[in-house]
């Protein structure tokens, strides 16, 4: 921390010297803190099994806490393999009894409910997103939150209209669905997740990331209240060996999972020789290619956005920027000189750009990874922020000057750290771009229309933005090729994941 | 110096305890019209027909015609064929061929796609009765040969009809919530591993490494240990029949020893493997993950699900080898 403190103080001098615009106190925001008193977070959370709270049989509960004050929010049920045991036969007993029974036409209904509740709780659940994971208010809140909501909303449609979506050939569900989340979007991860799945006719098992339960538990809530058969939809919080517990249970016909691709390969190899089925969303380290010719404070809006929303805690980032050589210097000044007004903070300010780092142990990591970088010989700049006394922070931070092999141009950093490097011709731009064991994503800045559609088709990656970058929605296909996983989420495409499509 | 081992070893074990009745010279049929040429069977591999690199070969028994049976026998192959038994290094070979092909074969439209898979139909067609043959001389009756040889062409016909029809059922314009045109369209995965069930020898592995080509994929199909002089005469007619070399390639040898290295293979991207041994089944799929590949790995189906224009052919054949991709843009001015 004193090491990146002192870089960042050092740039603050630099700032007056190197930055195209001075705005002096102009940045200056007055705080504009979201109120949390209108909130109900439970002093402690069991698991949501069968449709009732139950505590866990370990005994066992564990602290979530805020990132970016490290208090304490709620104590949270740890599931261990008789509780999953438990959350995966009610699953079963409510799939053969109630889900698979009931008119598709019923069960889109009960989605939709979910859909409208979300909506209705959307401050709050904004909020405690905010609280519990650490991201900018204005990024749960117009972000997450209503990209929850409509992923709900738009699977319930399906529900009855499944023999449309792959005609001429039958469908089936597959039963009971396990799937495992992570940190980085706690409640629009839980709704791929969820909505799919229940649209399909499947019941689920769900475990979220142990650092941010508390929305998903708060879906549980209203699912509750939704008044779903009991048994449909089972919450098991816990950590890694919750999640073991979750994947490799007997009786679960499909395992889905959002993480790691270190982890998703365990599963991957825990799944081997069974009849499970099983989609992996995982990491990736994405390029955004930036021709001479794009319209340049447009793209720098673009590699902001690429690589700072949500921290950088996005399996799709853009941490790898590719200038073109001709205009990189002038990229890379345009990139300073956007980053000395990024406002680092109070994740429920409403001026915040940048919140917290989701835990200590990502800050370590990402830590590591900078120290790498720099050992390596690339050059660090870090934006001029001032990082508050308690949390975890991370100044947004780019190198120059790193060659491909670096560590920070090939390892999936999952922080606010992005990666300049340069190419000559748009054949070097593709090459560099694939050269990676990732393909999830990869973004284009050019105004030639015809080379948007050439790269598009050369690069090996699952969701290509031409012009724009993080964009979402659940119309719209998402998920990797190579080791960024299979299988899709969103879409008529991403129903495929839980269903038997003959 | 392998080969000369077991040759000595298989004489010993021949060996006869020679007495006053033996001849000394073995039955000899001296009606023989003309001597034949038999054919040297070789793996194929980026178009070109090649022996295992290492050197090795296994054997397999044809069935001739029984000694009462009227018909002339045409095959020319003697009883015993020498099949190349490919190496860990053969399966890289065809795997980097396969890895060169790929661009070349993605490039080419739908509609070339199309053609070239229908014109191997009419190669396959036109060597019918050598197909028929090879599958007799294997062991299969010949009313069941003539089936699988026909159903093997009308799969072929089938494939090369939704070359360039499996986009538009598959892609997809998504309507976003926002000033955004955004579409989502199948892509190739890229080199695809096949493991083609040991029954039925033909009709097995046209129908796994079809849906693969056609999709755009390139494969390295290993072939039934059983029956692999059909797979090579198969060989033989993708290799008059247009198809790029290095598109499908066909590997001989033994399942055991040759998916390790396929599942392995971190340019191997897929796997559609059938086999009966679900030890093997779980390695590949344990081995797969190192890369995470897409592996799909089945209990063989029966000849009559085979043979099934619904169960053994179809859209999701071609679609759990492709790839969706999403392209976003701004709409506006």
């Amino acid at each position: 921390m004193s090491q990146s403190l002192m870089k960042a103080g050092s740039l603050e001098v630099d700032r007056k010297v190197e930055a195209a615009l001075d705005f002096g106190r102009a940045w200056d925001y007055a705080p504009a803190p979201e109120a949390t008193d209108h909130v109900k977070i439970e002093p402690r959370y069991g698991l949501f099994i069968g449709g009732r709270w139950v505590s866990p049989r370990s005994g066992k509960y564990f602290p979530t806490i805020s990132p970016s004050t490290e208090q304490v929010l709620a104590e949270v049920a740890e599931a261990n393999a008789q509780d999953v045991d438990d959350a995966v036969k009610a699953a079963r007993e409510a799939y053969e009894k109630y889900w698979s029974k009931l008119r598709p036409a019923d069960r889109a209904k009960y989605i939709f409910r979910i859909a409208r509740a979300i909506q209705e709780k959307s401050r709050e659940l904004a909020i405690v997103e905010s609280m519990d994971g650490g991201k900018p208010i204005k990024e749960s809140r117009d972000v997450d939150i209503p990209l929850a909501a409509a992923h709900f909303f738009y699977h319930a449609g399906w529900a009855d209209k499944l023999d449309y979506a792959f005609q001429g050939r039958k469908v089936r569900p597959l039963g009971v669905a396990g799937q495992i989340i992570p940190w980085n979007f706690p409640l629009l991860m839980a709704a791929w997740k969820i909505a799919p799945a229940l649209a399909c006719g499947n019941t689920v098992v769900l475990k979220p990331a142990e650092t941010t339960p508390l929305t998903a538990l708060m879906l549980a809530k209203i699912i509750e209240e939704a008044e779903l058969p009991p048994g449909v939809v089972n919450i098991v919080t816990g950590a890694g060996e919750t999640g073991a517990a979750v994947a490799n249970h007997p009786d679960v016909n499909k395992v889905a999972f959002t993480g790691s691709t270190e982890v998703g390969k365990r599963i991957q190899r825990a799944l081997a020789g069974t009849t499970k089925r099983l989609t992996l969303e995982l990491g990736g380290k994405a390029a955004n290619i930036v021709f001479a010719d794009a319209p340049l404070d447009q793209a720098v809006e673009g590699i902001v956005n690429g690589i700072y929303f949500n921290q950088g805690h996005v399996c799709c980032a853009g941490s790898r920027l590719l200038v073109e050589e001709s205009v990189h210097d002038i990229v890379v000044r345009k990139l300073r000189d956007r980053m000395q007004t990024l406002r680092l903070g109070d994740p429920l300010d409403k001026n915040t750009d940048v919140g917290a780092i989701n835990s200590k142990m990502q800050l370590e990591k990402i830590r590591e990874l900078v120290a790498a970088g720099e050992a390596e010989g690339a050059e660090r700049f870090s934006a001029p922020v001032k990082i508050p006394e308690k949390g975890f922070w991370f100044p947004p931070t780019f190198f120059t000057g790193a060659s491909q092999s670096c560590r920070i141009a090939r390892e999936e950093i999952f922080g606010p750290v992005l990666t300049v490097m340069t190419f000559r011709t748009p054949e070097e731009a593709i090459e560099k771009a694939n050269n990676t064991m990732y393909g999830l994503s990869a973004g284009i800045w050019t105004d030639k229309g015809a080379k948007i559609f050439h790269l598009a088709t050369k690069l090996k990656a699952g969701v290509i933005w031409g012009n724009t970058y993080n964009k979402f929605d659940p119309s719209s296909p998402f998920g990797g090729y190579k080791e960024s996983g299979f299988g899709r989420e969103g879409g008529r495409q991403g129903l495929a994941a839980y269903l038997e499509v003959e | 110096m392998a080969e000369k081992k077991v040759r000595t070893e298989t004489a010993t074990a021949d060996a006869l305890p020679r007495s006053a009745e033996t001849a000394l010279l073995k039955p000899w049929d001296t009606q023989k019209p003309r001597v034949s040429v038999a054919k040297a069977y070789k793996m194929f591999v980026n178009g070109a027909f090649v022996r295992s690199e290492s050197g090795r070969y296994f054997q397999v028994k044809g069935q001739k015609e029984k000694d009462d049976a009227v018909v002339v026998d045409v095959d020319p192959d003697p009883e015993t064929v020498n099949i190349p038994r490919g190496s860990r290094k053969d399966v890289r070979d065809a795997v980097l061929a396969a890895k060169n092909a790929l661009g070349g074969w993605q490039k080419r439209t739908a509609f070339n796609r199309s053609q070239i898979l229908y014109r191997l139909a009419e190669v396959m067609e036109s060597r019918k009765a050598e197909l028929v043959q090879s599958l007799v001389r294997s062991g299969v009756p010949d009313v069941a040969a003539v089936r699988e040889v026909e159903a093997s062409i009308d799969r072929a016909v089938f494939y090369a009809g939704f070359a360039d029809k499996y986009f538009s059922l598959l892609a997809s314009q998504n309507p976003v919530a926002g000033p955004h045109f955004t579409f989502s369209i199948p892509e190739p995965m890229g080199v695809i591993g096949v493991v083609a069930p040991e029954r039925p020898s033909l009709l097995g592995l046209v129908s796994t490494v079809l849906p693969v080509v056609t999709g755009g994929n390139t494969c390295v199909a290993l072939a039934s240990t059983t029956d692999p002089r059909t797979a090579i005469l198969w060989s033989e007619c993708i290799a008059t029949s247009d198809m790029p070399g290095g598109v499908v390639n066909v590997l001989t040898g033994f399942p055991k020893e040759l998916c390790p290295p396929l599942a392995k293979h971190r340019e191997v991207i897929g796997i559609d493997a059938w086999l009966v041994d679900a030890d093997l089944r779980k390695a590949i799929e344990t081995d797969g993950a190192d890369n995470v590949k897409r592996v799909k790995t089945h209990v063989p189906m029966d000849i009559e699900a085979w043979l099934d224009e619904r169960k053994g052919q179809g859209l999701g054949w071609i679609e759990r080898f492709l790839e969706t991709k999403t392209v976003w843009h701004p709409v506006g001015v």
